[in-house]
């Protein structure tokens, strides 16, 4: 029996704003607990909400980015709830006219399948507080310094029929939320996280399966991890004549498990109502057509821009837009030296190495488009060869270097004047007769010891071309 | 005249001119306060706290800012003003008259605070209310209830009681109450003076703790309208810190008042003079029509008959958004928490059964039902629906009135303890000022007579959404003519000799 897991997603997405939905305190992550916070955020007696327009902004953004019709009429409701880290008892969401609507994001999987997913809606809300449970002393403390961090939530469509797709959709959310600078997406900081809603049901049949909804999901790996072990588990309850219980399941990172949380019957009535304390939000042409107007380039069109005017790859073009700093470090880098080929070449081989190597992120890195392009043109010029030009990319990815001065100081320029070079050339001629003599009788492979030989007497600055040359030339005398 | 018996502007106007110091009219009222307030010594029981130190000081600061040429345009500076106990003020007890925020000290002032410190303004206290608003009568006061100075066996009305008791039994020129569904405007008719709700948006709800967030309106409760146009000028306008309020655009609502009523047109909702209505009431509010009538105003009677359904449409709204509000006085951050609690549930559970009094469960359980999954189309979705035919009706009687005129309540204050036995009686007694709140409209309520026993009687004057400067204007062309607004102040002014 084949059977089809099918899935939809709510991602909540926390934006970069510089100030929290509802007040102006700051919305910088970590600070000690309760400094970031104010009345209004606290929820004290008496104090009002009023919308920061930014974070409406940043939602229209996203919404446009990913093809929804925007609601011109949107309004804010309220979701109750009791806990403590929610400081009014309500959260003031967006539950009757969501701001985004009917969006549709295409995707490619890994294994080349490009579908569309298609969002059900876009709201935005507020971050709720944080508790932290003291074992040793027994007592919860409320840290409220998250409480009025502007967040969207996107709904999709239960379209998902597999984990890649999944991974594709997320990342193709991820670059594009950063290229529109609405979010860093950084999900160890929880600015991103994904619900994930899934069901079973057998191949080819229309009706949906009782599905469950599983949170705690941190990293792309914990979420493939969890989406196959819900459909197994799924699978194996009803194949073993079980039912599946509407649910809400924890995932565990350590123990590769999930568990149920809450069921369907002891969930909560949140009695959504109408935000009194905040006028509808009513976006005219002006507002929509400035914000539409202010999305940068983002990933697929700068990747058709790559190839059809820079010339580069598919896949290197692809490669460089997957990630928002990526391809602001290549128009940089470009920008400074104009050898977009050399640029894509170095950042495709070296840096790609390096990112790997280090585990870090592009958008984390220390190195500036002025070092690279910088080296490029050294490269270019023929002032230092290839291999000191990467030794030097080493040091530069570590710390802000500035390459012309670390050239000269380290005394690294090329040795291109014939007359050194081929005083050095006599020098280890005469001194490996071994070599030489195997050369002469047909062994190419002595050609390149004795190379190395002058590049190390060069101290590896030696210009190739003409060590080479003035090598051969004494050879064949 | 004495200070107490002075109107707010006849006492700002004497402190302008040096005749009065500003700490002898808080000193005057201060000691009027200590005679017939205490509770415990058979007072009224306006004031659920004095800022003596504070109110003294500052009224010097003042004084001395006024000598130095400050407060030019501030008729109001150096005068006494009392505040409702569910208007923040930084540093000083905000209670709502309940137990679970009897410590509770705001680290900020209202908006309407910080306007009023601004103008010269010198608050001395904290009124008694309807524990959270909730309550026609001031019986719903953790405290204890306030008493009618005109009569100590009734009620003050509510659930602004203090306010209006305070204004005139002469214990403060002035007050700030607030009005959901006739807070001010019904209690003020039971005392005898005059209170304003204005239009919903023209003064900021910042620092108002919220009962109904869409129908609260802060407004002043004063001895006649020349002063509520006076706190009016001070308190209204857009703040930032309140999404709803509005940019009103106006010079001075006391500026404008000419006291010319000739050509306004005056519309009577026959609907509001029918059954339950009390006939010296009725008579009495009719009184007014007649009295601006001989001024140059035109009377005509219309239908307005969806006012049958305002009190059901505003207990649902009200109610529901009563239930979220109060849901933060959880125990957790601030004011009352239960002990002994044995989990998060308990300690919820304890702190509100314990920190809340019975009206105000009894309207949480309300609200929280009329928001329930099943329940939510078929009462708080209605309701909305009810609210929007309600001010719609009213949008089309201001197409033919300027003013509209019904009572503030079917009665005079009823008896102490009658009406808190039956809590839908005390909630059809709100009738009159309901649908007010509903459309979001202008409304002030007037003195306008006395019943047979002595008791005051209000009128209403409600006007169109901003026309709070035309039924200001009416109610002072009707006090240019009468002195029903005089009577507190002399019957209890004179005892501060």
């Amino acid at each position: 029996m084949a059977w089809e897991t099918v899935m939809g997603l709510e991602v909540h997405v926390e934006l970069a704003t510089k100030s929290k939905i509802f007040c102006s305190c700051t919305t910088e992550f970590g600070g000690e607990p309760n400094t970031h916070c104010c009345p209004i955020c606290t929820g004290m007696p008496g104090t009002l909400p009023v919308v920061n327009r930014q974070v409406v902004n940043f939602a229209m953004k996203a919404g446009i980015a990913l093809n929804c019709d925007i609601t011109r009429y949107n309004k804010f409701d309220r979701k109750n709830y009791f806990y403590p880290d929610l400081p009014k008892a309500y959260q003031i969401s967006q539950l009757y006219l969501p701001i985004c609507r009917n969006g549709r994001v295409p995707i490619e999987t890994e294994s080349g399948l490009k579908k569309d997913i298609r969002i059900h809606e876009i709201h935005m809300e507020e971050d709720a507080g944080k508790l932290i449970h003291d074992e040793f002393n027994d007592e919860t403390k409320c840290d409220y310094n998250r409480c009025g961090v502007p967040l969207i939530e996107i709904v999709s469509e239960p379209d998902f029929r597999s984990a890649e797709e999944v991974i594709a959709y997320l990342t193709k959310l991820k670059s594009t939320l950063e290229y529109l600078g609405v979010s860093d997406c950084k999900m160890q900081e929880g600015s991103m996280r994904a619900d994930v809603n899934l069901s079973v049901r057998q191949a080819g049949t229309e009706e949906f399966g009782t599905r469950t909804e599983m949170k705690n999901l941190n990293s792309f790996k914990a979420i493939s991890k969890a989406i196959n072990y819900e459909a197994k588990r799924q699978i194996d309850v009803i194949e073993r004549g079980g039912k599946v219980i509407q649910e809400t399941r924890r995932w565990d990172d350590n123990k590769d498990k999930s568990y149920a949380m809450r069921s369907k019957e002891n969930a909560q009535d949140y009695r959504y109502f109408p935000e009194p304390d905040l006028p509808p939000i009513e976006i005219d042409d002006e507002w929509y057509d400035a914000t539409r107007d202010s999305l940068p380039e983002l990933a697929d069109a700068k990747k058709r821009r790559y190839m059809d005017e820079l010339g580069l790859p598919e896949y290197d073009a692809d490669m460089i837009t997957g990630q928002k700093a990526l391809a602001d470090f290549f128009e940089e880098t470009t920008a400074l030296c104009g050898n977009p080929k050399e640029v894509s070449n170095w950042i495709m081989g070296e840096l790609m190495r390096k990112l790997g190597d280090e585990g870090i992120e592009a958008k984390d890195m220390k190195l500036t488009p002025k070092a690279l392009a910088t080296l490029i043109e050294l490269v270019g010029k023929k002032t230092i060869n290839r291999n000191k030009a990467k030794e030097i990319f080493g040091i530069a990815f570590k710390e802000d270097l500035d390459v012309e001065k670390y050239v000269k100081d380290n005394n690294l320029e090329q040795v291109s004047d014939e007359g050194l070079v081929l005083d050095i050339v006599k020098k280890v001629i005469a001194s490996n007769p071994k070599a030489v003599e195997d050369y002469n009788s047909g062994n190419k492979k002595a050609s390149g010891f004795l190379m190395g030989q002058c590049m190390k007497e060069l101290k590896g600055k030696g210009n190739p071309g003409v060590v080479n040359k003035l090598l051969n030339r004494e050879l064949n005398k | 005249m004495n200070i107490c018996e002075m109107t707010a502007l006849e006492l700002g106007a004497k402190i302008k001119s040096g005749e009065i110091k500003a700490p002898d009219a808080v000193r005057a009222v201060l000691d009027e306060i200590k005679k017939k307030d205490p509770y415990y010594s058979g007072g009224i029981n306006a004031y659920l706290l004095t800022i003596e130190q504070e109110a003294l000081e500052r009224a010097e600061d003042v004084q001395k800012r006024i000598e130095a040429g400050e407060f030019e345009d501030s008729p109001l500076a150096g005068v006494p003003i009392a505040i409702k106990d569910n208007i923040c003020t930084k540093g000083v007890k905000t209670t709502c008259a309940s137990k679970i925020l009897g410590d509770f000290k705001p680290p900020y002032d209202a908006t309407v605070i910080e306007k009023l410190n601004a103008a010269g303004a010198v608050i001395i206290g904290k009124l008694n209310m309807d524990e959270f608003a909730m309550g026609s009568t001031g019986e719903t006061s953790f405290y204890g209830e306030t008493k009618n100075p005109w009569d100590h066996g009734r009620v003050t009305g509510g659930s602004s009681s203090g306010a209006a008791a305070a204004v005139a039994a002469c214990e403060a020129p002035c007050a700030l109450g607030s009005d959901t569904g006739g807070s001010i405007r019904q209690p003020a008719s039971f005392c005898g003076v005059t209170g304003m709700k204005p239009t919903y948006g023209a003064v900021s709800r910042y620092g108002l703790i919220a009962y109904a967030s869409s129908l609260d309106q802060i407004g002043p409760v004063a001895k006649d309208a020349a002063d509520c146009a006076a706190i009016l000028d001070i308190i209204c306008g857009k703040d930032e810190m309140d999404g709803t309020s509005l940019d009103v655009e106006h010079k001075s609502y006391l500026d404008e008042l000419s006291g010319d009523v000739s050509g306004l047109k005056i519309g009577i909702p026959k609907q509001c003079f029918g059954d339950g209505l009390n006939a010296d009431v009725k008579a009495a509010v009719l009184g007014v029509a007649e009295t601006l009538k001989a001024k140059g105003a035109e009377i005509e009677e219309f239908d307005m008959p969806l006012i049958d359904y305002a009190v059901p449409t505003y207990y649902i709204i009200a109610a529901a958004e009563a239930s979220s509000n109060l849901s933060r006085f959880d125990g957790v951050k601030y004011g009352y928490r239960a002990e002994g609690f044995e989990d998060l549930t308990d300690l919820y559970m304890k702190t509100r059964s314990e920190g809340f009094g019975e009206e105000v469960k009894r309207r949480i359980m309300l609200g929280t039902f009329a928001l329930s999954t099943g329940y939510y189309d078929a009462y708080y979705k209605k309701a909305l629906q009810v609210k929007a035919l309600i001010k719609k009706a009213f949008d089309e009687a201001y197409e033919k009135y300027d003013v509209i005129l019904f009572p503030a309540a079917p009665t005079t204050a009823p008896k102490m303890g009658e009406s808190l036995s039956d809590p839908l009686k005390m909630y059809l007694s709100d009738i009159y000022t309901v649908s007010v709140n509903l459309a979001g409209l202008p409304g002030i309520s007037v003195p306008c007579g006395f019943d047979k026993d002595g008791m005051p009687i209000g009128a209403q004057l409600v006007g169109a959404p901003l026309g709070d400067h035309v039924i200001l204007n009416a109610a002072y062309a009707y006090q240019q003519l009468t002195d029903y607004h005089k009577k507190a102040a002399e019957k209890f002014g004179k005892e501060a000799e």
